[in-house]
Order: structure tokens, then C-alpha cells, then sequence
């Protein structure tokens, strides 16, 4: 084995021109498929982790039709008691126009709860956030973001002014810091006015928000996930709605997620599949070329048998070549991808994407170079092997 | 030792039947040095071909240290010729990309000799031809006549029950033939069983028993 593998690398080198050759269609083949592979893994995972920052621990739910037993704060509030659910937060916005002295502004309002602060993640700067007292008793009170309070303001610090917001006149109770990657800033445009206030007191605010809730997110429970959380909100709207699947919409960020992945991973193994078949194209090169070999040598196929060379052994030496052949093409095809991969992390390293070599498809190309060297060289080795010695010895004198 | 009794083989040429070898009979006892002489077309490969295992006959039996060959597959045949045959060429048959020392391993690799007990035989064989420092010599590096003691070097290194010659010295020169012709009668001397075919008289007179071929037929040569 070891003298057949020394003798199929002498073979090889012994023409390093017409191997090379021979092997660039592997090595190709090869560099297609890691670098591919390795891209869209790179730039899949790096969007699943922005998309996981996001904020997945939250499951957003939208009511279209509350078939007459609709959603009130006391139920959501009652909601929280449920297995898997942490917390629950009703939601409802509408635009208007916000005052203080004689600034005015646009600013987006989000009606309430208590809880919204913590199934958002808000950090609160300054003051307290919206109190469940407030919710009960419709206090005209508002909690600002940063860009809201120095926009219509002028300054941050301004907790205990009075602004108007279409006409109605809030205090300001607390300042919210603005954030860049939460789900509703990368949605709306990056620096909105935002005002938080009861979610009863924007009833008063607006016409399309009614008692019956159309919009809530959920937390999961302590020690629990989102998929736990998501399925146990819709045993619940089930329940309430009839088992109608229709009136509602359950989503949570992991469903975004999981969207994702699975249209990354059907381009990862699209554009696989188009890298193996140059992989395959170049396998029928080495088959080519393995053929060439036998007739080449012919007559040392004679000479080995006469001494004494059995089918299998000569079998052995054209299979092994073509292996060989293969693996220093899948080799060199590696080598070429790393580096390669090297350069364009480089390139794009302002976009702190990484696209790294992974090792699961380095595997998959070895396995499936070796699997070529095979099946490619079985047929020209089977060739040889069946050679008749007499034949074979007289082969071209 | 080598045993043919009523050798034939006939080859279908153009749909008429050519009888390469006629009911040849032939016995070679060990230690023997017997030249097989005849003009081209006479069946000398042919014989050449079935005492050396290379091809089987159509009728006729051929016992080879009592073996039966007819009754073996090719693969077995590739390990009788292995052990106990010997082959030297016309044209030599070296492999080219190899060195003479690793052609003259080849036989042994075959018979999966251990590494270290290769290179002792090789380096004792090589002697022996009186090649020891021409070991890493590729044969283009090496002229006809060394190039045809490698090959004797690979034919004996087994040591073989035949060593089987077919037209040894019709590549060389006289002088470089007359050199070959000592070595085979070193071999002989040390009790080597050999076969020359040769079309050559001179060179069939040197062997102790001479045997004509004609039209596939076998007649002994009185000297």
C-alpha cells in the first residue's frame, strides 16, 4: 500500500504540468464549493445575530377580529398568571401633533402599560415610566424618548414640563434613552419622536384605538422561550376566539429567524449543488486523463504482470493515482479558498460580516473529492487491471 | 521440473486455424541449461508464452515444478509467474520511471516481501550482476547491456525455478551479448534452472542442450 502510494505520487510528479491540469478542474470544483458555502454561511449567520439582537424574547400578537369577546387590559393583565407567559403589554399608537411652547412636531404616540418597558428592554434615563395607576386612572402623563425631549423641549432634563400633545396637555414623567437596535427603531426611521402614555388616556388621544385591544406583545415566562410563550398566547386566543386560526397573528422574532435560516440554507445548498457539479465535471477530467495513463502505459502493465502483479494489485496503483490525484487537487483547492476567504474578510471588513472557512464544508469537499478519485478512477484502473499480460507486453513493439 | 506433454495452441487468423504449437513435448529437468532455437514464425513465442505462464494452451498438459497450470486463474498464474519464473527480454522491459534498484524490488514488492529482507536480496542480486553502484540509476541512465543485467538482476532476485530468456542478446552488440552470455553461464554454474530462446545459433550453442522449433514442433538438437 505504501510502495503503491510512493510509486502513484513519482507517477503524478513525473508530469506535474499534465497534473496540474488535470487537477484544476478539482481544484475549481472545490474552491466553488468552499467559498460559496462559506459566504452565505458568513453572511447568514451574521444576519441571524442582528435579527437575534432584535429582541427575541418577545412574541407580538395582532387581533383582526375579536368575534365580540374582545381583548380588555384586565384579561391581559390576568394573562400574566398563565403558564409561560411573563409579561403582557397592551399597544396602540397614533400620530399627532406635539407642542411646547412654540416648538411643535410630529411625534408618534404609544399608548401603554406598565410592563411595556420591560418586554421592550427600554432603559429609562430619567423619572419613572408608566405606572399602572396611571393606566387605571387616565393620567395625563407621558414618558418622552431622548430625541422627543430634545427636539420639542430643547433638553433632555425635562421632566416636570407640561407639553400638549393635539391639544391636550401631559406631563412629563420620565425620559427613555433612544436605542438603535430595537425592533421599532430599525423599523421606523432611526431618530422618531416617540411619546409613551396610558394606554386609556390614548383612547381619548385617538379614534382608531378602541377598549378592545387589537395589538399586544408578550414576554416569556422566567426560565422559559419565546416557543413556549408563543404556543401558550395562542391556546389562549383559540380558546377565546373560537378556535378561529384566523382572527389573530402570533409572531415572535424566532419565527423571523427561522425564516431566515432556512432561505439561507436553501441558497447554501443551491449554490453547493452548482459547485459539485463542477466538482463532477472535474472528476470526468481525472477520468480523461486516467485513461490517457493506461494506454501510455500499457506495456509497463505487461511488465508488472508478467513479474508477477495480480488484477487487484494493478488495480490498486491506477485507483490510488486517481485518488491521489484528486485529494492534492481538493488540497490545493482549500488552500486557495482560504486565502481567498482571507482577502474578502478583508475587503469587507468595515461590514462586520466574518466569512470564515467552515470546517463542515472543508469535510464535505474531502469526502466528495475522494468519493470523485473513486468513482472516476474505477474505470480506467478496471481497465488496466483487465489487460491481458501477453498483450500488454507486445503493446507497441 | 518443466514438463509439456502435447502442447498445442492454435490462433484463428483470417477464419483459418494456425497451429502456433503442435502437440510440442518438452522436459527440462532442474539445473538445466537448454536453448530453444528456431526462425521467427516457428512458434517460439508462443512456447515462450505458455512455459512462462503468460498464456494457457488449447490442448496438452504443462506441469511447471508439478503443478498443473491449466488449472489455475489468471490471478494465481500472476503469483506462479511471480514465484518461480523469471523473465528476461529482448528488449529488457525495465521500467523506465524506476530506478534499477526498484526494479529489481518489484517482484519482491509483489510477493510482499518485508521491506528490510527486500533491499538485502535487491543489494545481493544487484551484486551478483555486477551492478552494486549502478543501484540508483534510471535504465536511460544505463547502457543496453546494463540495462539487460538489471533485468536479469529483477529475474533472479526471486529465485526462481526458471529463468526464462527470451532473445536476451538481441538488442547488444557482440562483445556486450558475448558478457550476457557469461553471466547466464555464472547463473547456470550456480544452479539456476535456464531457458534461452534464441533464433540465434551461435548463442543457442553455448546452452549444454539444444532444442529446434519448427512449425510448432519440437526436436532435440544432438550436439
Amino acid at each position: 500500500m505504501i510502495q503503491s502510494f510512493k510509486m502513484a505520487l513519482r507517477s503524478i510528479s513525473g508530469n506535474k504540468f499534465r497534473a496540474f491540469l488535470t487537477m484544476l478542474g478539482i481544484i475549481i470544483g472545490v474552491m466553488a464549493l468552499v467559498i460559496l458555502v462559506s459566504l452565505v454561511n458568513g453572511a447568514t449567520s451574521t444576519v441571524t445575530d442582528t435579527i437575534a439582537e432584535l429582541g427575541s424574547d418577545l412574541v407580538s400578537v395582532t387581533i383582526s377580529d375579536d368575534k365580540g369577546s374582545p381583548i380588555t387590559l384586565d384579561l391581559l393583565q390576568s394573562w400574566m398568571d398563565e403558564d409561560g407567559i411573563g409579561l403582557t403589554a397592551a399597544y396602540g399608537s397614533t400620530s399627532v401633533t406635539g407642542k411646547y411652547d412654540a416648538t411643535s412636531s410630529t411625534v408618534t404616540v404609544y399608548g401603554t402599560t406598565a410592563s411595556y418597558l420591560d418586554i421592550q428592554g427600554l432603559t429609562l434615563l430619567l423619572g419613572r415610566f408608566l405606572k399602572t395607576t396611571d393606566v387605571d386612572n387616565n393620567n395625563y402623563i407621558c414618558v418622552l424618548n431622548e430625541t422627543a425631549a430634545s427636539t420639542l423641549v430643547g433638553y433632555t432634563d425635562c421632566v416636570g414640563e407640561e407639553i400638549a400633545l393635539d391639544g391636550l396637555k401631559f406631563t412629563v414623567v420620565g425620559i427613555i434613552e433612544d436605542d438603535d437596535s430595537s425592533v421599532s427603531s430599525l423599523l421606523s426611521s432611526g431618530d422618531s419622536l416617540i411619546a409613551y402614555i396610558p394606554y386609556t388616556t390614548l383612547l381619548r388621544l385617538s379614534s382608531t384605538v378602541s377598549t378592545s385591544i387589537t395589538s399586544f406583545y408578550v414576554s416569556a415566562e422566567e426560565g422559559s422561550d419565546m416557543d413556549t410563550a408563543a404556543a401558550a398566547v395562542t391556546a389562549l386566543l383559540l380558546a377565546r376566539f373560537d378556535e378561529d386560526e384566523d382572527a389573530f397573528t402570533v409572531s415572535s422574532s424566532n419565527v423571523m429567524e427561522d425564516a431566515m435560516s432556512s432561505v439561507t440554507s436553501i441558497l447554501a445548498v443551491l449554490l453547493g449543488g452548482i459547485a459539485a457539479i463542477s466538482l463532477v465535471v472535474g472528476g470526468i477530467g481525472i477520468m480523461n486523463i486516467m485513461l490517457v495513463t493506461v494506454t501510455e502505459r500499457t506495456r509497463e502493465i505487461g511488465i508488472r504482470k508478467a513479474i508477477g502483479a495480480s488484477r487487484g494489485m494493478i488495480l490498486q496503483q491506477f485507483l490510488l493515482e486517481s485518488v491521489v490525484l484528486c485529494m492534492l487537487g481538493c488540497a490545493i483547492g482549500i488552500f486557495l479558498s482560504w486565502g481567498i476567504l482571507q482577502i474578502i474578510s478583508v475587503v469587507v471588513s468595515s461590514l462586520s460580516v466574518s466569512f470564515s472557512m467552515e470546517w463542515n464544508v472543508v469535510m464535505i469537499a474531502v469526502v466528495f473529492c475522494f468519493a470523485i478519485g473513486v468513482v472516476f478512477g474505477l474505470y480506467p484502473a478496471n481497465k488496466a487491471a483487465k489487460l491481458a499480460p501477453i498483450d500488454a507486453l507486445h503493446y507497441g513493439g | 521440473m518443466i514438463d509439456m506433454k502435447e502442447i498445442t495452441r492454435v490462433y484463428q487468423v483470417g477464419g483459418e486455424k494456425v497451429y502456433a504449437l503442435n502437440k510440442a513435448s518438452l522436459y527440462i529437468d532442474k539445473g538445466e541449461f537448454v536453448s530453444i532455437i528456431g526462425p521467427s514464425g516457428s512458434g517460439k513465442s508462443t512456447l515462450m508464452n505458455i512455459m512462462g505462464c503468460l498464456d494457457i494452451a488449447d490442448a496438452g498438459e504443462y506441469l511447471l515444478d508439478d503443478i498443473p497450470i491449466e488449472d489455475y486463474s489468471e490471478n494465481e498464474l500472476a503469483q506462479i509467474r511471480n514465484r518461480k519464473i523469471g523473465f528476461v527480454f529482448q528488449s529488457f522491459n525495465l521500467i523506465s520511471k524506476l530506478s534499477s534498484e526498484e526494479n529489481v524490488e518489484l517482484p519482491l514488492i509483489y510477493q510482499k516481501v518485508k521491506a528490510a529482507e527486500r533491499k538485502r536480496r535487491v543489494a545481493e542480486a544487484l551484486a551478483r550482476v555486477g551492478l552494486e553502484n549502478r543501484a540508483k540509476h534510471l535504465p536511460t541512465q544505463l547502457s543496453g547491456g546494463q540495462q539487460q543485467r538489471v533485468a536479469i538482476a529483477r529475474a533472479i532476485v526471486t529465485q526462481p525455478s526458471l529463468v526464462l530468456a527470451d532473445e536476451p542478446t538481441g538488442n547488444l552488440d557482440s562483445k556486450t551479448s558475448e558478457e550476457i552470455m557469461t553471466l547466464f553461464h555464472e547463473l547456470h554454474e550456480q544452479g539456476n534452472t535456464i531457458v534461452l530462446i534464441t533464433h540465434n545459433d551461435e548463442v543457442a550453442r553455448q546452452a549444454s542442450r539444444m532444442v529446434r522449433i519448427r512449425d510448432g514442433r519440437l526436436t532435440e538438437v544432438e550436439a
